[in-house]
This record gives C-alpha cells, structure tokens and sequence, in this order.
C-alpha cells in the first residue's frame, strides 16, 4: 500500500498535449498532473481516446510531431523536467531509467533479429556490456521472466514465441536495465484472461523485487482493482478522480467513477442486477465544452457545470476528485 | 431424438480444418478446432460459450449455421437434421438464425448506407413490398435505439457502439428465432458495452430470441447468459447454470478460469482463491492425449492421461467432463 511519505519518482503537472488535425485543435491530454511514488504501482484508467496512452507517450516524449505538440506542463522525473531535456539526455532517460511495455507485443519486437540480439542491444548501449557478457545477461533475463529453455530459446525469434511468451520478453526487455520507471501500456489487453494472470503476477513480484514504480495503463478495472496501490480515473484528457485503490473502490465520488463501476457485469454479484449504464458518449476533443466535460452524460449535472471546469480537490484524506458534487456522490449498498 | 423444447441440439459436432504444404497443397494434419461436443439450447434461453482464442467457440458458431461443413456430427435446428437438407432449403432456413458480429468496423459495408444494410436481408428473403421497406428500416432502428433519420448515413459516420446497433438492427430484420452472438461487445468500450449489453437482453426478452452468446469475457457472458458452456481445446469442460458456474465450479479449469478473472472490487478480489495455470493453451493441430487439459491441471492422475473424460451429467443439468468430479 501506498504510504503518503514516500518519495515521489515522477511528478507530472499541468501536462497538455494537443494534436493539429483537419478536425482542429485535439486536446488529447488538457491540463493533466499526478504523482508516482516510489516502488508504488498506479493504474490510469479511463476509457479510449481518454488520453491515457498519450499522457505516457508524453512522459517519454515521443509524441509524434507533426500533428502532436507537447503544449505546455512539466513532467519532472528525478528533479529534472524531462519536458526540457534535450533529445540526446532523453535517449539516455528512455529505456535505461524509464521504460515501456506495448499492447502488442509482435509489433514491438523486431522480427528479423533472435531474441538475444534484441535484448543484448540495450545492455550494450546503456550498460557498457561487451557481447558475451549482454548475451548471457538475456538468457539470465529471459530466466527471470520465467520462459521455459532460456538458453536454446534465446536463438529463437519473434514469430517463434505466443503472445504471452512475446510479452514477457517485452518485460525482460523494458526491465533490463533496472529502470526506475515502468508504463505498462494495456500490456495484458491481446492475451487470454489466464494468461493474462500469469504476466500481472510476474509483473507484480518484479516490481517488489526490485522496487520498480509502475504505471499500468488499462481499461479494465479488474486488473487495476488487483494490482494497483492508487488508481487515476481520466476523462476526456484529464484527471476526474485520484485516490488510494481501496478508497476509490469502496468510496468513489466522482460520478463518472461510480458510472464505469456500475456499469461492469461483476462475476460475484448476483446476476439480476440491472447494469446501470452511462448513456451516450465521450465529447469529441477538439470540441471539448467550456464546463465539466463530463457534463452532458452526467446525472449529477446542475448549471454550474456546465458554464465551470471543475479543478481536481481534495476531498478525503489522499482523495481528489474533479466535481463540484464529490460530496453527494455515493456508492450504492 | 429432437425434443421440442430444444432449439438447437448439437451432437459430437467434429470440425477440422485440414494444414496443407508443398506445391501440390498436400494434407498433412488437421486443426482440430472443434473435436465431438454435444449440447442443446432451449427455446428462448441464452447459452454462453466461453474459452481463451483458438479452443473453437468461434466455430461452434459458424457450423450451426453451416457455414462450414462439418467434419462429423450432427446439427438439429428445430428438430431438422441441418446437414441432410439441400442449399436452397438451407438458405431458407438461415432467416431464422442471424449472426451478430465483433467487430463493428469491418462486418458493415462501408459503400451502403445504414439503411441499406438493414434492408438488405429483407429485399434477400422478399419479406417486404417496396412501400413496406422504409417503414421496416425506420421501425427496426427504433428497436436497436437509433434515430430513423440516421439510415441515410454512412458506417464511418457512427461511432462503434452505433455500429453494433446496425448489426443488430440487420440482425433482426428477417426476424430470426436464434441469433448467435459472436464477441458482440467486446470491441467496445467499457460504458459502451453496458448499452449494448442490456439492449440485447430487452430485445431478447421483447422478441423472445434464443441467443448462442460467444465470448471470452466471463463477466459478460455469465451475466447475459441462463446457462454456459465452458470450452478448451475444442472440448466442452462443463455446462451449467450462470448461477452454479461461479458458486459451484467443479471442473479443475473453469476453477481456474474463474480465479483468473480479477474482480472490479480490490477488497473481494483479496479473499478470493487463486490458481494460476502455468504455459500455454497447446496447439490444436496437436492436442494432448487424454483430458486435453491434463497437462495444465493440477488434480491430473495418470488416467487423464489416457483416457478422454465424457460430459456426464452430475445432476441439476450440470455436466462436467472430467475424471476427478
């Protein structure tokens, strides 16, 4: 669990991140700021094109330019503002201190070189490893993420592998150098459910093992119910509500939270409950509304909303919500 | 053998697709998607089929429609033996069994308006004269809760949820008595998958469908569904009611099935039992002998090793395949 002292790895504040598009002006992330501490392990949720993977992208700066610009914000990682680091000192930053697994992982690995190869290139480059030395620390990685035979099968390639052995030599890969920062990209979100248990499990013991902070990225609420120490909901390019996983959980105050909670069938419960469903759709983002974005799909709605932006607050001890109702949200018994 | 109350009955259905090599596209194995399963659904019940990718859910599907022509067994169709009639006669037959596709993006005509792709099924069967044809298609987009105004658009101009109304909408244009639902929302979003969730239950309820709901999310299909049906390999592991599936769980990998699927609640999830399988789903060109789930499962004796387990039924229409129930 997460404990308020701890020192903080990533502060991310006021980030903006827009596209220029024939549509117009594409607030993609607006004005985001959160926190990651420590060996902590957030999870960003929301839903697509809420801005979750461009907010990570922006983290590690490769927002593709043109059409996507970082606008404005600080992401300070280690006291420094990676916003303002020059391309060759996030070179260094990327891969070696910050790293990141994909969704998909046939599309990150590259098919034409065997997996050693792959692996062996940034313990060269970030480590000073010679050859010998990186090849045998890949099968040494490849042990460690639990693949079975890691010395024939570090001859193997890509193709060669399921996509849930490809995704654990994703992980081998982005913890290679013992970054200090993790974003995991919906990395379960194109293998099976029980697969899916087996990389989050091996994950999680990675990350008490070496104390690696994570950012898991998903739309699945399950899975950041399980892993995560603190959950961020986003929407519509911003944070609504931030707070420890059992408190979010037990107490959500921002409407939409509640919404997207209700609104999963559970396995546990009883399978009578009607679904309460959030109706209509996100607003487009290069035409976000001047009040609360959430606004128009909002039970809690009243014309303050629509004319205000609500700003994230604190309204519970580590608890932040975005709504001028947090206070008369309340969860369902 | 038919009994009335059974829409569907499926007996040992077998289907393999045969693996070719060489110039002269020589057989050299089989992948053996669906390997002799038998079950039935009963008039205006939802059976769900559930499984991880490749353990033949997808083909269960398309061969009760007989989309394929199946390696071995038996499809009935309100009490009608499928693979002994003729083309035409089949083609007859598919107005009352419509499939619902996953992905909403590619199974729409991106030339055809929407409301050229509802009507379409009905100009195919010759439901409707000319003067009927836009009443149906306004009053079938009025049924999947889309405006009527909206048939002159283009799929490109809805967005994925819309999508799937249209399918739906399609589906239901020659007014079916079984629609297999084949990962109808698991493109969507979460918010969004709640509305389409809950629009194929009223529609079910109000039109008195039978649905085969096929899906890998657990949550979803144990929701929607009256009964599921668990598959592996191209076997069924266990058939029972949503009910008893999470409450009574007793095949080893629907145990596991279960425990895997974490739950939106951190402080149930804790308490819950964890099994976690080690490996992969092995290939179906080539699945274990005996229970092909045997090198997986942690209650494995030396029997499952030889000996296939039959579906048996335990009591209560829960059936279970496996040595140690």
């Amino acid at each position: 669990m997460a404990t308020v002292d701890k020192e903080k790895v990533l502060e991310i504040k006021d980030l903006r991140t827009y596209f220029y598009t024939e549509d117009g002006e594409v607030r993609a992330v607006d004005g985001l700021r959160y926190d990651v501490k420590k060996g902590e392990c957030v999870g960003l949720v929301g839903e697509s094109a809420c801005g979750k993977s461009v907010s990570a992208l922006s983290v590690m700066r490769l927002i593709p330019y043109p059409p996507g610009i970082i606008v404005g914000g600080e992401v300070i990682f280690q006291g420094q503002d990676l916003l303002q680091a020059s391309e060759e000192e996030m070179r260094h930053i990327r891969g070696n201190h910050i790293a990141m697994i994909f969704q998909e992982p046939m599309t990150s690995l590259n098919p034409v070189l065997n997996i050693s190869r792959q692996l062996s290139e940034a313990l060269e480059l970030h480590r000073g490893m010679g050859k010998k030395t990186a090849a045998e620390e890949a099968v040494k990685l490849l042990e460690l993420v639990g693949l079975p035979d890691p010395e024939t099968r570090v001859n193997d390639y890509p193709h060669q592998f399921s996509g849930g052995m490809q995704q654990r030599i994703m992980i081998a890969m982005a913890l290679s150098c013992n970054p200090e920062l993790l974003i995991a990209d919906e990395p379960t979100t194109s293998v099976d459910v029980t697969v899916q248990a087996q990389l989050l499990d091996l994950l999680d013991g990675l990350r008490a093992q070496f104390g690696t902070s994570v950012i898991i990225i998903t739309h699945n609420l399950g899975v950041v119910a399980r892993y995560a120490d603190r959950v961020n909901v986003m929407y519509a390019g911003r944070l609504v509500e931030t707070a420890p996983t059992d408190l979010l959980y037990g107490e959500p105050k921002h409407p939409y939270t509640l919404g997207l909670l209700a609104s999963v069938p559970r396995l546990d419960l009883a399978r009578k409950r009607k679904l309460s469903v959030i109706d209509g759709l996100p607003p487009h983002l290069a035409r976000l509304p001047k009040g609360c974005a959430f606004y128009d799909r909002c039970y809690f709605a009243i014309d303050r909303c629509r004319e205000e932006k609500p700003e994230l607050e604190e309204i519970g001890e580590d608890h932040y919500s975005a709504c001028f109702r947090s206070g008369e949200v309340q969860k369902d018994k | 053998m038919a009994n009335d109350d059974h829409l569907v009955e499926v007996e040992n259905l077998v289907m393999y697709f045969p693996v070719t090599a060489g110039v002269m596209q020589r057989k050299i194995a089989d992948v053996k998607a669906v390997d002799g399963i038998s079950f039935y659904i009963k008039r205006g019940e939802t059976l769900g089929l559930v499984g991880e990718s490749g353990c033949g859910k997808t083909t269960t599907g398309r061969c009760i429609l007989r989309l394929y022509e199946i390696t071995g067994g038996k499809v009935f169709f309100e009490g009608k033996d499928l693979s002994k009639i003729g083309h035409r006669e089949m083609r007859r037959m598919r107005r009352n069994m419509q499939l619902i596709f996953q992905d909403p993006y590619a199974s729409l005509d991106p030339r055809m308006t929407a409301g050229g792709i509802v009507g379409e099924p009905l100009l195919v069967h010759n439901l409707v004269s000319g003067k009927e044809y836009k009443e149906q298609i306004a009053e079938l987009f009025r049924m999947v809760e889309l405006e009527p105004y909206m048939a002159v658009r283009y799929p490109h101009e809805f967005s994925g949820g819309q999508r799937q109304r249209i399918g739906i909408a399609r589906a239901l244009a020659v007014r079916p008595s079984l629609i297999i639902c084949d990962e109808p929302v698991s493109a969507l979003d979460v918010s969004v998958q709640a509305q389409v969730t809950q629009l194929l239950m009223r529609l079910r309820d109000e039109l008195n469908l039978t649905y085969l709901f096929i899906a890998h999310d657990l949550s979803v299909v144990r929701y929607i569904s009256d009964r599921v049906a668990v598959m592996y390999l191209g076997k069924i592991m266990e058939i029972t009611s949503s009910d008893e599936l999470y409450d009574n769980p007793l095949n080893p990998y629907t145990q596991a099935l279960l425990s895997a699927v974490p739950i939106p609640d951190p402080v149930v999830d804790r308490q819950r039992k964890r099994i976690l399988l080690t490996g992969d789903v092995p290939s179906p060109v080539n699945p274990p002998s005996g229970c092909h789930f045997h090198p997986r499962c942690r209650m494995a004796i030396d029997i499952c090793k030889e000996q296939e387990p039959e579906l048996r039924n335990i009591g209560g229409e829960h059936w279970v395949a496996c040595h140690r129930v």
